[in-house]
């Protein structure tokens, strides 16, 4: 996927990816979207039938992942991590901490690198959001997985969608300079394996080679 | 080729990971992510204090909020059969009951589970999850270790009595010694993959789950036991595991809740905990309170130890592990004591975490064993080879291998030791102060059990199959390097097939054991495959079976990756699909059940860690700039997964030397940092460039490829290398973990 615009700079946002300081702007976003049906506010507040207010409970969402447009009805509490795996299928995102502190459920939206588990699923409304699973081109893998393989990046593999998704971006971002460079912005997907050293030799291998990614 | 030798080949194209592809995909499935029709959710809500009863528990507006199937508490679960007749739901540690949840209304460590809330969607059932409200009859709780120690006992049973060789605590009267207090806090595995089960009730008595366990054969025990069903009705898959090391060596009482429920609502529930519960309710490396003295004659020799060990426990089990029986053999040394104690502490019970108590053990033993060299004005690494233990001196017997005497001298060149000055704070670039430490790791070379059934199909496919699983190390892509070796078969054509208790039994994922253990079975099973092609090459019809020559041995065979052929006329071939055919098989199966045997040898792995670290002593900051590991496991077997099994291990250990601690508010009896943000594990920046280096010399007699275990000795000597470097960069000695910049600074 194309490079579309430079990422901030990761040490203003807080961290390499999106941050808390973007989750705070979606969520006052949200309430404001929240706020529209009064049927919903009215019966939250008084705590009255909840059953009736389920029914209220769904918005519409139309979001492109991994090239497919899915015309969605969903719950505006909805993460974009959990709707991924538990309504989508898509399970390679990975769930390691549901607060944004460990980067296994990293995805791209609109070709930046983004904390599925810190997006709300209604905010992806237009979007493009492309998950470790659409990163091959049918049989060929993407440069970084082949990378990741060849270094042996891994072990469980658990980290390793959120690490080979990050690198991608660390890339595209132009923060894949040195090796150094490479591990500060990598820090924000955590491997308890302890594949760091093979995960900076895979993306430096991959940038070496000078592949569009 | 002869088998026997196959690994001393001295460079062999190490084999990418064999599930490497799924795992880069998103294509390889963990527990939580099976895709199973129709599956409910669940959530655990726990105790929001450390000691009591539940005086009251209000789950009506939980019950009435949206999509809620049910609520689980005491006052309604479903009786359990295991907790009635006192058999175990989840196996017991070493003494004591296992906690049995939902089964009445003690509390016993905070966040313990007191409801299960089921709900159709995951959204909602955390939501209701939040509507339970109970009341509690607090009782006084104890977290603090420091605080009990004066409780501190034996643990039941005769493995964990004081020891002692020679004469006792002889360290007091040695001409040179030293007496010290090491502490190491609690630490959590923290797996990145949460703790998750999908269970799908079959049936009134058949079960099957999908779960996070390093062993599929031991979950099926439990849950047996549980649930009072025949082992055969319960099915545990696992195939692959986001790490573990050591956290899911049993089953918690969130997998049997899990299975409660799905009970209840007779259909499958989903149940992945938060990583706030991975904190509080699936163990952790206990807290340890070390005593270590040392005793020495002026030119370092040493004449006694003295290890001592106090670790919590929880109030319902004795949590134990070997923390103090590395100082009964890693040094040649007459006089040994070791004492071994627990403290019941208001918490969940421990589970071994990587290294287990060998690890802590040895940041006490190997600090020690620094400061000693340091008073005696020796290297330390002259101090142990002074010490070198040529045999085992705790049980008498010979060491099947040990080259741990290279495994110093591959180290240090590499590190660059001879810059090292026994001197502290004589190296300084700019504001920073350089250090080199090293630290010694021994772990046992076990073997056990397992059972493989290798599957040779006509279309020149090779199948493994056995239920062990693989958290990361890389079972599968071990299997299919010894069996490629074996059969002349590129890997491609093998497949591995695992983690179900479907199929022939494997051990659990633990102890450094299951190279050694399944990997002698696949070799095995390879063998026994290759005399039976030799049986069938031999049969009359066969282009082997001649007027002169009637029967082929294996030996007389080369197998490779389509057919076997005479190794003294290689004209002389018959492809595996034609011979299967010509004996009317559809594939060639095989069954092998292997085993270690009894030696009249001790067999230990050997690891020595060097670490070159930067400190920075305005700030107190610790940058490493390098580490060097070495290891003796014996013949490397898969060096590509090996290399990044140690380099796990290393990293894990600069964890456990410079941040890893659990925070309790005893007020409350609750972990502060209970999260990925408070609980510091390394991050990418905090790793430098580590160097791997294997001996990689065979140990004639652990298995049949020569191998030792890894996994443990990967970690063990870590922390003492860092802090030893620490003590050569600063001067400062610090012997309570982590190392963080506040104890630099004010040491
Ligand atoms: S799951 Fe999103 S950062 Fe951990
Ligand atoms: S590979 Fe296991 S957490 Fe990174």
């Amino acid at each position: 996927m194309p490079h579309k615009k430079p990422a901030p700079n990761p040490n203003e946002e807080g961290g390499p990816a999106q941050g808390r300081r973007d989750f705070l702007k979606q969520s006052s976003l949200l309430a404001a979207i929240a706020a529209m049906p009064p049927l919903l506010v009215k019966a939250a507040d008084a705590q009255l039938d909840e059953k009736a207010a389920a029914y209220f409970e769904k918005l519409p969402l139309s979001v492109e992942v991994n090239g497919v447009t899915h015309r969605l009805s969903i719950e505006p509490r909805t993460t974009l991590l959990d709707l991924l795996r538990e309504q989508l299928a898509l399970t390679g995102t990975k769930k390691g901490c549901d607060h944004g502190q460990c980067g296994a459920c990293t995805v791209h939206v609109d070709g930046q690198r983004v904390l599925s588990c810190l997006s709300l699923a209604v905010m992806q409304e237009g979007k493009k959001v492309t998950t470790i699973e659409g990163l091959a081109n049918g049989e060929n893998l993407h440069p970084m997985q082949e990378a990741f393989i060849k270094h042996d990046g891994f072990q469980c593999g658990y980290c390793t969608p959120g690490q080979i998704m990050s690198g991608i971006a660390c890339i595209r971002e132009g923060h894949a300079g040195s090796d150094d460079e490479i591990r500060e912005y990598m820090s924000g997907n955590i491997c308890r394996c302890g594949a760091y050293p093979n995960i900076v030799k895979a993306i430096a291998d991959v940038k070496k080679g000078g592949q569009r990614i | 080729m002869d088998q026997h030798h196959f690994f001393d080949a001295p460079e062999r194209d190490p084999i990418d990971r064999v599930d490497g592809r799924a795992k880069v995909t998103g294509g390889a499935t963990y527990s939580a992510e099976y895709k199973i029709q129709n599956t409910a959710y669940g959530f655990l809500v726990g105790s929001t204090v450390a000691k009591g009863r539940i005086k009251a528990i209000d789950t009506k507006s939980a019950e009435r909020a949206p999509g809620v199937l049910a609520v689980i508490t005491h006052l309604n679960a479903p009786k359990i059969p295991g907790y009635q007749t006192g058999k175990d739901p989840s196996k017991p540690q070493t003494g004591g009951q296992p906690l049995r949840v939902f089964y009445n209304d003690e509390i016993f460590y905070y966040d313990q589970p007191i409801a299960l809330v089921i709900a159709d969607t995951y959204e909602r059932v955390l939501h209701a999850a939040k509507l339970v409200k109970a009341q509690f009859e607090k009782a006084a709780h104890q977290t603090d270790m420091e605080a009990n120690l004066a409780k501190a006992k034996i643990p039941t049973g005769p493995r964990f009595e004081d020891y002692k060789r020679g004469e006792l605590d002889a360290y007091k009267n040695a001409p040179v010694k030293l007496e010290q207090q090491y502490n190491h806090p609690v630490e959590v595995h923290n797996p990145m993959e949460l703790g998750s089960i999908i269970a799908r009730w079959e049936g009134a008595d058949k079960v099957t789950v999908y779960t996070k366990t390093q062993g599929v054969g031991s979950t099926q025990n439990s849950i047996r036991d549980a649930f009072g069903l025949k082992a055969e009705n319960v099915t545990v898959h696992a195939e692959h595991i986001g790490g573990a090391f050591g956290m899911a060596l049993r089953t918690w009482p969130y997998e049997i809740a899990a299975i409660m429920g799905a009970q209840k609502i007779g259909r499958p529930l989903k149940l992945m905990l938060h990583r706030e519960q991975m904190f509080t309710n699936v163990g952790y490396r206990p807290e340890t309170v070390q005593k270590i003295g040392l005793g020495a004659t002026a030119d370092g020799k040493l004449t006694a130890i003295t290890h001592e060990a106090t670790a919590n426990t929880s109030p319902y089990e004795e949590f134990t592990e070997a923390t103090v029986n590395i100082s009964r053999f890693l040094y040649a040394c007459s006089n040994v004591t070791t004492r071994y104690r627990l403290v019941p502490l208001n918490v969940c019970t421990p589970i071994w975490m990587r290294g287990p108590g060998e690890a802590t053990g040895c940041f006490a033993l190997e600090s020690a064993m620094d400061e000693l060299a340091f008073a005696l004005n020796l290297d330390p690494i002259e101090f142990r080879i002074r010490n070198h233990a040529d045999t085992d001196p705790e049980r008498n017997l010979p060491w099947s291998s040990k080259f741990l005497k290279e495994c110093y001298e591959l180290g240090s060149d590499r590190i660059g030791w001879k810059d090292r000055k026994l001197q502290p704070r004589a190296r300084q670039e700019g504001d920073w102060l350089v250090g080199y430490g090293m630290g010694t790791g021994s772990f046992g070379a076990f073997r056990g059990s397992a059972t493989v059934k290798a599957i040779l199909q006509r279309d020149n496919k090779l199948v493994l199959q056995c239920s062990v699983n693989d958290m990361g190390p890389g079972t599968a892509t071990m299997m299919t390097t010894i069996a490629s070796e074996q059969m002349g078969m590129p890997p491609k054509q093998i497949a591995v097939q695992m983690g179900s208790t479907g199929l022939p039994p494997g051990p659990t994922q633990g102890g450094s054991m299951v190279t050694s253990t399944v990997g002698a079975a696949v070799h095995d099973v390879c063998a026994a495959l290759k005399e039976q092609l030799a049986a069938l090459a031999s049969k009359e019809g066969s282009p082997f079976h001649t007027a002169n020559v009637h029967e082929v041995k294996v030996d007389d065979l080369v197998f490779s990756e389509t057919g076997l052929s005479l190794k003294r006329d290689g004209s002389v071939k018959i492809s595996y699909a034609d011979l299967l055919q010509r004996n009317s098989l559809p594939a060639l199966e095989l069954t092998k059940e292997s085993r270690g045997q009894n030696q009249p040898y001790s067999s230990y792995s050997y690891s020595v860690h060097f670490v070159k670290l930067r400190v920075h002593p305005p700030t107190g900051r610790i940058k490493i700039d390098h580490i060097v590991s070495c290891a003796d496991a014996g013949t490397i077997v898969s060096p590509k997964t090996a290399e990044s099994q140690m380099i796990g291990g290393a990293v894990g250990g600069v964890g456990m030397a410079l941040m890893e601690a659990v925070v309790m508010d005893h007020r409350f009896g609750r972990p502060i940092n209970n999260n990925l943000a408070d609980y510091h594990v390394p991050v990418n920046a905090d790793i430098p460039k580590v160097d791997v280096l294997f001996v990689n010399k065979k140990d004639p007699y652990t298995n049949p490829m020569g191998s030792k275990g890894l996994g443990e000795i990967a970690i063990i000597g870590v922390a003492p290398a860092v802090a030893n470097a620490v003590f050569n960069a600063t001067g400062k000695r610090i012997r309570s973990l982590p190392i963080t910049p506040d104890k630099v600074m004010e040491a």
